[in-house]
């Protein structure tokens, strides 16, 4: 009896251990990159550390100071968190338009993909500094052209009330990722329920809410959540739009600061960047990182809550 | 439960060892024999062709004068490679490094990780203050440890279009804030709602016009003697935004004039607004005299000078902001004597500091290689020595949080120029900013 209770044990342990060396190197990389940089970053915001001289252990004063006394933490969350909802939004809504823009058309569909997919391979940098060029209210063609039908043309990249906005064409323009996730689940969606919703009368916007919407919502929820964690980390384009449009670049000895005009494109990865790298106050970066950790997590489990829902409600 | 217990509390501990451990720092010294022979290495950032060759002469320059000592240079090296080189310490950190901001010399100095010159320059014999321009050792120091030394530098001036200038029946550059004033609104040529030429763009964010810049020819006290932030408390502050929403006002308002700034070109490049003759005068550096010799385009008559004063520091015409490179030694290094002998010629020697300086146009540092006869004389140059050496010149104090308190002072700023902030709660404004100094710097400082 004994002997079989051992053996079974064994083959237990043995079968264990497999599992773990085929899960190890997600366990590593698990660990090695997400587990031990939140731990360590947890540990940092609990403590002073300059990133030359030992931490010291500090208590709450990092939390303190991020949430009542560091004036630029309210309108980083606010910018990150109207790009968060706006931006999102239009992305996910305009791409499933240009998704089915592009399954429905009938000639020239690989010039319709290939122009929408295209601007999302330009790297990011080039794309902004083009858009700051574009949108230049004093030399810019687009304000020319709009000067020209009569509009008066805001200042864009320029004006704190029109800065998010002028991100948001930005992203608006490289939409070519979402387009090709939409375009793919398009064209799954079974083509007999369209054909059956027909011959019973359905029209166009009603096929669309009970037949496209249910097929594709798992689509609409991924593309929501890796845009919503896309978002919160962004960084690159309003750094290079805000020092752009300034006017100040960057030079030896020169450090510009960033969220310009009026700190409207300041976001929280910028916060982080600044506090953690030229303010050298870990702890408050720390605490920064773990506020954006705690946001992406709120939207995610939120949206994955709500997604039955909200979407497959038929 | 307990199981579980431990594995946290095992767990936790093991990360708040991980996470210390980063943050070793190897302590080096000066053991180092100099009758032996030894290399040091040097990391700096200076990247251009014609600054490599310059740097290199002078270590060529430096290793013929001490056959002993080898240097091996790294150039193109940004500070936050440095910081972490000399985090971990070991054989591969650098001896001497050099470092293009005055921002972090504060967090060098405060945490030792550049080590204190102060007993070297003591033991040969320095004395820094007859040495080296007085706001180059503000700039190189934090709390009277000499953590770094001034290697070249730069000083802001006033840049003119002569040409302009006599069209416009202006016979000398601007001396007081009021004539700057008149002269500005004189060489202004509006067209529609814009300008055809702007005698002088005021706005903050101007190219070089940045608040703490243009706040050196009203001689503010940023700090204390206890490191509290006195913005408020003098008159220099409230006098300059005062003046500055003034300026903006009588030049056409903050919204033309910003419209206006977005049809400058980039700074560093022939398209600056000075070069293609957008605005009469500009604020700039002494590195604007080469861009302006170099560019074919520029076929008018230019000068230079330095910026005005206020009327009531009339007698103080001749001073301005000031900045520049610093150098210092490893904490790390266990060459430091060699290392020593490195940093002493390239800061106190004459002649290579005038070739250096010839060579990439800066200014240098010290009152003896401001006065020798081979540095670079033409006229525009000569400006900008002279701010270097004027003894009213003055800079931004060392900090341990980089440059946030001027960030914080330029955000107020900003307001103010635009109108956001009316001029008669100036004084109230800059008590908020003096509050929120203290707190960035008492978090700085826990």
């Amino acid at each position: 009896m004994t002997t079989t209770t051992l053996t079974y044990a064994g083959k237990r342990r043995r079968q264990a251990l497999t599992t773990l060396a085929f899960l190890s190197p997600w366990i590593i990389g698990f660990a090695a990159f997400f587990a031990y940089p939140l731990a360590s970053t947890v540990y940092f915001s609990f403590m002073h550390y300059n990133q030359i001289n030992p931490p010291t252990f500090v208590g709450l004063r990092n939390w303190k100071y991020v949430f009542t006394e560091y004036p630029l933490f309210a309108p980083a969350l606010w910018n990150t968190l109207w790009l968060v909802v706006v931006m999102v939004t239009l992305r996910v809504v305009f791409g499933l338009g240009i998704g089915m823009l592009v399954t429905k058309v009938k000639t020239g569909v690989g010039f319709f993909r290939t122009a929408f997919y295209l601007p999302y391979l330009a790297p990011p940098v080039a794309a902004t500094i083009g858009f700051v060029f574009l949108l230049n209210p004093g030399t810019g063609p687009v304000n020319r052209i709009l000067g020209a039908l009569g509009i008066n043309a805001p200042n864009w990249f320029n004006d704190p009330s029109w800065s998010k906005p002028a991100l948001t064409v930005l992203a608006l323009w490289g939409i070519g990722d979402l387009m090709v996730i939409f375009m793919a689940a398009l064209l799954d969606v079974p083509k007999e329920q369209y054909e059956a919703a027909s011959l019973d009368g359905a029209g166009a916007v009603s096929r669309f809410r009970h037949i496209t919407l249910p097929n594709i919502s798992p689509i609409i929820m991924f593309a929501v959540i890796t845009g919503v964690i896309q978002t919160l980390q962004y960084f690159t384009q309003p750094t290079v739009a805000g020092n752009l449009a300034s006017g100040q670049l960057s030079a030896p000895g020169t450090m510009v600061p960033p969220g310009y005009p009026d700190n409207s494109t300041l976001t929280l990865p910028q916060l982080v960047f600044t506090l953690g790298f030229q303010n050298f106050n870990t702890g408050a970066a720390s605490v920064i990182a773990l506020v954006l950790f705690a946001v992406a997590m709120a939207f995610t489990l939120l949206l994955m809550r709500r997604r039955s829902g909200l979407l497959t409600e038929d | 439960m307990r199981r579980t217990a431990l594995a946290i509390l095992g767990a936790a501990a093991a990360t708040a060892l991980l996470a210390s451990g980063c943050t070793a720092n190897v302590n080096g010294g000066a053991y180092d024999d100099l009758s032996k022979k030894e290399t040091i290495t040097f990391w700096h950032g200076w990247s251009q062709p014609n600054e490599v060759n310059a740097i290199n002469a002078n270590i060529r320059a430096f290793e013929r004068l001490h056959p002993n000592i080898t240097v091996k240079s790294v150039g193109n090296v940004t500070d936050d490679t440095i910081n972490q080189a000399l985090r971990a310490g070991g054989d591969s950190a650098p001896d001497v490094v050099s470092s293009f901001s005055t921002d972090k010399v504060g967090l060098y100095c405060a945490s030792g990780l550049w080590t204190d010159l102060d007993p070297f320059l003591a033991k040969s014999g320095i004395d820094k203050a007859k040495t080296f321009t007085a706001p180059t050792l503000k700039y190189t120091a934090y709390r009277g440890k000499q953590c770094s030394l001034p290697l070249l530098g730069d000083a802001l001036g006033l840049y003119y279009n002569v040409d302009m200038f006599k069209k416009a029946g202006i016979a000398r550059p601007p001396r007081t804030f009021s004539e700057f004033k008149a002269d500005a609104e004189k060489l202004t040529v509006r067209k529609g709602d814009g300008y055809r030429q702007l005698g002088f763009m005021p706005d903050y964010h101007g190219y070089a016009t940045t608040p703490t810049n243009y706040l050196g020819q009203w001689s503010p006290t940023y700090l204390d003697a206890r490191g509290r932030s006195v913005l408020a408390k003098g008159s220099a502050v409230t006098d300059m935004l005062t003046y500055q929403r003034g300026l903006v006002q009588a030049l056409g308002g903050y919204d033309r004039l910003e419209k206006y700034r977005t049809t400058f070109g980039d700074e560093y490049s022939t398209q600056n607004a000075f070069h293609v003759q957008k605005v009469a005068m500009q604020m700039d550096g002494e590195w604007r005299t080469v861009n302006l010799e170099q560019d074919r385009n520029v076929r008018f008559h230019w000068a230079t000078a330095p910026m005005p004063v206020p009327d009531d520091q009339a007698d103080q015409y001749g001073k301005g902001y000031a900045t520049g490179t610093t150098i210092g030694i490893a904490h790390s290094s266990r060459k430091q004597n060699a290392a020593w002998q490195f940093v002493k010629f390239l800061t106190t020697n004459t002649k290579a500091l005038v070739s250096f300086a010839n060579a990439i146009h800066n200014v240098p540092t010290t009152y003896a290689s401001l006065k020798s006869p081979d540095l670079d004389k033409s006229p525009t140059f000569r400006t900008f020595v002279r701010i270097a050496a004027n003894p009213r010149s003055s800079t931004l104090p060392p900090t341990l949080n980089g440059s946030q308190f001027a960030l914080t002072l330029s955000d107020f700023a900003y307001r103010v120029e635009s109108g956001k902030v009316p001029v008669a709660r100036i004084r109230e404004g800059l008590k908020e900013v003096d509050h929120q100094i203290d707190l960035d710097n008492l978090q700085a400082e826990m």
